[in-house]
C-alpha cells in the first residue's frame, strides 16, 4: 500500500498588466472601452479626493472615526466596476471608492460617518449591503445572498470583500466552503493591504499566498496586482461572468497596500516604517492609472477641479443638514414598535419637550420615512 | 383539534408555512436527509427537496450567516441549531447582524430569519449541552425570544415566528418534544409573540414559569391546593417582548409573586420580572418577589446532581409558602 499523490501540484497564479510606471503588457490587454476606463479612473480619484477631504472632516471632529482607503482604490474600484447593478455589493468597511462606483452618494457616506442612520441606508434601487465591522463578518452573508440569487433562479452574482486580516476568521472559512459546497454565485475580494492594523500579513498566516486558501476549498483562486486596476478588473471580470455562468465561486487576493491611517484612531508610524510606505507610494494605484491613460490620451481636462467641486458642493448640503434627530433611534429596532420602546419613546420625547404623545409607527405622520425608504418589503 | 407530540406540532407548523408560502426554507445541520437531530424535519426532505431543506457544513456561524444574507433579500429561513448551546457559535452573526441590520440599514433590510432548537435542562445532556441560553438573546434589541410550554404553543408560535418580520430566537426543549397535547390543525392558526397564558388559574399567589418548570410548578400547585393555597400560573411564552400586562393583572389580583427558571438566577429572567413587577405593582404586592433559579454553576453530568442543580417541586412549594407565609416561620 504505497503512499499516492493524489492531486498534482497546486499552482496559484499572480495577474499583472500594468508596471509602476503605466506601461500596458499587450498581450495581457483587457480591453477596456475607454468610457469605462474614464469611469474607472472617475471613481478611483474621486475616492482618493474625499478620502483626503474626510480626514480633514474627522480632524475637525466634524464627522466620526472612520477607515480611509489611500492606497486601495484600484484593488476595489477594478473590482465592484464588473458589477451589474442587479448584482450585490457586499462591503467591510474600508471599501468608499467601491461604493461611490456602486451609486452611493457622497453626502450619504458623511452622514454614515457622522452617526446618521440613513447614512447607512442603501437606495432601494441599490443592491448593496451596508458596511459591517466585525471582521469577516460579511462573508457568510453575501453567501446567503448568492444563495437566495440560486434559489430564486435569477443571475445576480454577489461580490464580498474583506481584508487579510479577515482571511483569519472563521467565518471566513466557513463562507468560502460554503460557498464551494454549494457552487454559488460569489466572487470573495481580499484586499490584501499587508497590515491588519499593526499585525503584519507573516503573522497573520504562514501561506505564501491568500489566494492559495481557495484551492483547499475546491475553487479557483487567483492573485492579482491590486495596485494595477486593469489586473483587478480582468480577474474580477472573469471571476463575475464565471459565476453567473453557474461554475461557481471564486477567491480573489488583489496585492495592495495601506498607505495611511487603518482608521483615523490609528497612528502607523508606531508599526512601520517611512522607506516601506515610501516604496509603496511609488506603486501608487492612481499615478500609474494617470500615467496610462496620459498615454492613451484619455485624461480629461479639468477633472481634479469637477470632482472637488462635486465633494464640496456635498460637503455643504450634509453640513447644512440640522443634529441627528434623537427620537429616531427607536427607528428600525424591529420591523415594527413594540410596546416597551413605545413607552421609552414617549418619555424621551417628553423629557425632550416635544410635545405629549408623538405619534409612532407606519402611520407616523409627523416623521416622514427617511428618504429611499422602502414601503413595501422585498 | 388533534391531539398530537411537541415535535409533531413543530413539524407541522413547518410544512403549512412552507406550503403556505416558498420564501421559507430551513437550514442546519442534519435537516434533511436525517431529518433533524430530533426528528422536527421529519419528511421534508422528501416533501420540499433539497434547495428548501438545506443540510450544511458544520458550521453555526456559516449557516447562521448564509440564513441572515438570505433573509435580507426577502426569503424567510428557519435555521436549526442541533442544540441552542451551539449557538454560541453564531452569537457574533445574531448580536451583530441579525439584531442590528434593519437598524444599521436604516431600515432597508430587515432579517425575517428564525433561529430554532432546544435548549435547557434536559436528561444528562450535561455541562456543554443543558444550558438556559434565551439569557443571551433576550437582552439584545432587536431580537425577539420565544419558549413555547406547550404542543399548541410550539405549532402556533412557530407559525408566527416565521410569519415575523423581525430575527425570532425559538427555544424549545429536549425534555417536551415528546410531551402530547391538543393542538388545531386549522392552517390559519397562530399565536401571536408577545403574549403571555394563564395556565392554571388561581386566587392566592402567581407564579411565573415557562417550559419545564411550568410543569414542575403545576405539580407544585395541585399539592398545595390540599393545603388550601391556590395557584395561578402565568406563562410568558414570549420573553421578548413580553407581556407584562398578564403577569402585572395576576399580580394585582393575587398580590404574591414567585418566579422560576431553570437557569443561573443572577441577572435573570426572576430578576427582569421581578423588577417589572416592583416598578409597576410595588403596592399590590404583599410580599417580596421570590426567584427559584437554577444552581449557577455549570451543569453536572451525573443525573442525581443534575437534579439537584435544577428548582425541583419541593423548592417552589417551599417559595410559595414562604410568599403566603405559611412557611411555619413566624406569623404576618
Amino acid at each position: 500500500m504505497p503512499r499516492t499523490v493524489l492531486e498534482p501540484r497546486f499552482q496559484v497564479e499572480h495577474l499583472s498588466i500594468l508596471d509602476s510606471d503605466g506601461n500596458l503588457d499587450s498581450s495581457l490587454d483587457p480591453e477596456i472601452p475607454s468610457a469605462e476606463l474614464k469611469r474607472l479612473y472617475r471613481a478611483m480619484l474621486l475616492g482618493r479626493r474625499l478620502d483626503e477631504r474626510m480626514i480633514r472632516l474627522q480632524r475637525q471632529g466634524r464627522i466620526g472615526t472612520f477607515a480611509p482607503i489611500k492606497g486601495q482604490e484600484a484593488s476595489q474600484v477594478g473590482a465592484a466596476a464588473t458589477l451589474r447593478r442587479t448584482d450585490w455589493m457586499v462591503p467591510s468597511f474600508r471599501e468608499t471608492a467601491a461604493m461611490l462606483l456602486r451609486g452611493w452618494p457622497i453626502e450619504k457616506l458623511l452622514l454614515l460617518f457622522a452617526g446618521y442612520l440613513e447614512g447607512g441606508q442603501p437606495d432601494e434601487s441599490q443592491n448593496d449591503l451596508p458596511i459591517t465591522i466585525p471582521v469577516a463578518t460579511q462573508l457568510p452573508h453575501a453567501v446567503g445572498l448568492a444563495y437566495a440569487a440560486q434559489y430564486r433562479g435569477d443571475d445576480a452574482v454577489v461580490m464580498a470583500f474583506c481584508g487579510d486580516g479577515a482571511t483569519s476568521e472563521g467565518d471566513f472559512h466557513e463562507a468560502v466552503n460554503f460557498a464551494g459546497v454549494w457552487h454559488v454565485p460569489a466572487v470573495f475580494v481580499v484586499q490584501n493591504n499587508q497590515w491588519a492594523i499593526s499585525v503584519p500579513l507573516k503573522k497573520q498566516t504562514h501561506s505564501r499566498t491568500i489566494a492559495q486558501k481557495a484551492l483547499a476549498y475546491g475553487i479557483p483562486g487567483l492573485q492579482v496586482d491590486g495596485n494595477d486596476v486593469l489586473a483587478v478588473y480582468a480577474a474580477c471580470h472573469e471571476a463575475v461572468e464565471r459565476a453567473r455562468g453557474g461554475d461557481g465561486p471564486t477567491l480573489i487576493e488583489c496585492v495592495t497596500y495601506r498607505l495611511g491611517v487603518h482608521t483615523t484612531a490609528d497612528d502607523p508610524t508606531k508599526y512601520r516604517t517611512a522607506e516601506e510606505v515610501e516604496a509603496w507610494e511609488r506603486k501608487d494605484p492612481l499615478t500609474r492609472f494617470t500615467a496610462y491613460l496620459k498615454k492613451k490620451r484619455l485624461l480629461e481636462e479639468g477633472l481634479e477641479d469637477e470632482v472637488d467641486k462635486e465633494i464640496a458642493a456635498a460637503v455643504q448640503r450634509f453640513e447644512a443638514l440640522g443634529a441627528a434627530e434623537p427620537l429616531t433611534m427607536f427607528e428600525h429596532v424591529y420591523a415594527e414598535l413594540p410596546a416597551h420602546l413605545k413607552a421609552q419613546r414617549e418619555q424621551l420625547a417628553g423629557a425632550l419637550g416635544n410635545g405629549a404623545t408623538p405619534p409612532a409607527g407606519d402611520d407616523d405622520q409627523a416623521s416622514p420615512p427617511m428618504r429611499g425608504q422602502r414601503t413595501t418589503r422585498r | 383539534m388533534a391531539v398530537m407530540t411537541y415535535r409533531e406540532a413543530l413539524n407541522l407548523a413547518l410544512r403549512e408555512e412552507m406550503k403556505r408560502d416558498d420564501r421559507v426554507f430551513v437550514i442546519g445541520e442534519e435537516v434533511g436527509l436525517y431529518e433533524g437531530a430530533y426528528k422536527v424535519t421529519q419528511g421534508l426532505l422528501k416533501e420540499f427537496g433539497p434547495r428548501r431543506i438545506v443540510d450544511t457544513p458544520i458550521a453555526e456561524s456559516g449557516f447562521t450567516g448564509v440564513g441572515i444574507g438570505a433573509a435580507m433579500t426577502g426569503l424567510r429561513p428557519v435555521v436549526e441549531m442541533m442544540t441552542f448551546n451551539f449557538a454560541l457559535l453564531a452569537l457574533d452573526q445574531i448580536v451583530n447582524s441579525a439584531a442590528k441590520m434593519n437598524y444599521m440599514s436604516g431600515g432597508q433590510f430587515n432579517v425575517p430569519i428564525v433561529i430554532r432548537g432546544p435548549g435547557g435542562p434536559a436528561h444528562q445532556l450535561a455541562a456543554q449541552h443543558s444550558q438556559s441560553m434565551e439569557v443571551y438573546f433576550y437582552h439584545v434589541p432587536g431580537l425577539k425570544v420565544v419558549r413555547p410550554s406547550t404542543p399548541m404553543d410550539a405549532k402556533g408560535l412557530l407559525k408566527s415566528a416565521i410569519r415575523d418580520d423581525n430575527p425570532v430566537i425559538f427555544i424549545e426543549s429536549e425534555t417536551l418534544y415528546n410531551i402530547k397535547g391538543e393542538v388545531p390543525e386549522d392552517p390559519d392558526f397562530v399565536i401571536p409573540l408577545g403574549q403571555a397564558a394563564v395556565r392554571r388559574e388561581g386566587a392566592d399567589v402567581t407564579v411565573v414559569a415557562y417550559m419545564g418548570m411550568m410543569y414542575r410548578a403545576m405539580e407544585a400547585a395541585e399539592e398545595l391546593e390540599k393545603d388550601g393555597i391556590s395557584v395561578e400560573i402565568v406563562d410568558p411564552r414570549t420573553l421578548m417582548p413580553m407581556d407584562t400586562e398578564t403577569i402585572l393583572a395576576s399580580v394585582r389580583k393575587t398580590h404574591r409573586v414567585v418566579v422560576v427558571e431553570a437557569g443561573a438566577g443572577f441577572a435573570g429572567m426572576g430578576s427582569e420580572i421581578a423588577a417589572e413587577i416592583q416598578e409597576a405593582a410595588f403596592d399590590d404586592l404583599d410580599a417580596p418577589v421570590e426567584r427559584v433559579t437554577g444552581v449557577p454553576a455549570p451543569m453536572p453530568y451525573a443525573r442525581n446532581l443534575e437534579k439537584a442543580k435544577t428548582p425541583s417541586k419541593e423548592r417552589i412549594v417551599e417559595a410559595i409558602r414562604r410568599v403566603c407565609y405559611q412557611d411555619g416561620n413566624g406569623s404576618h
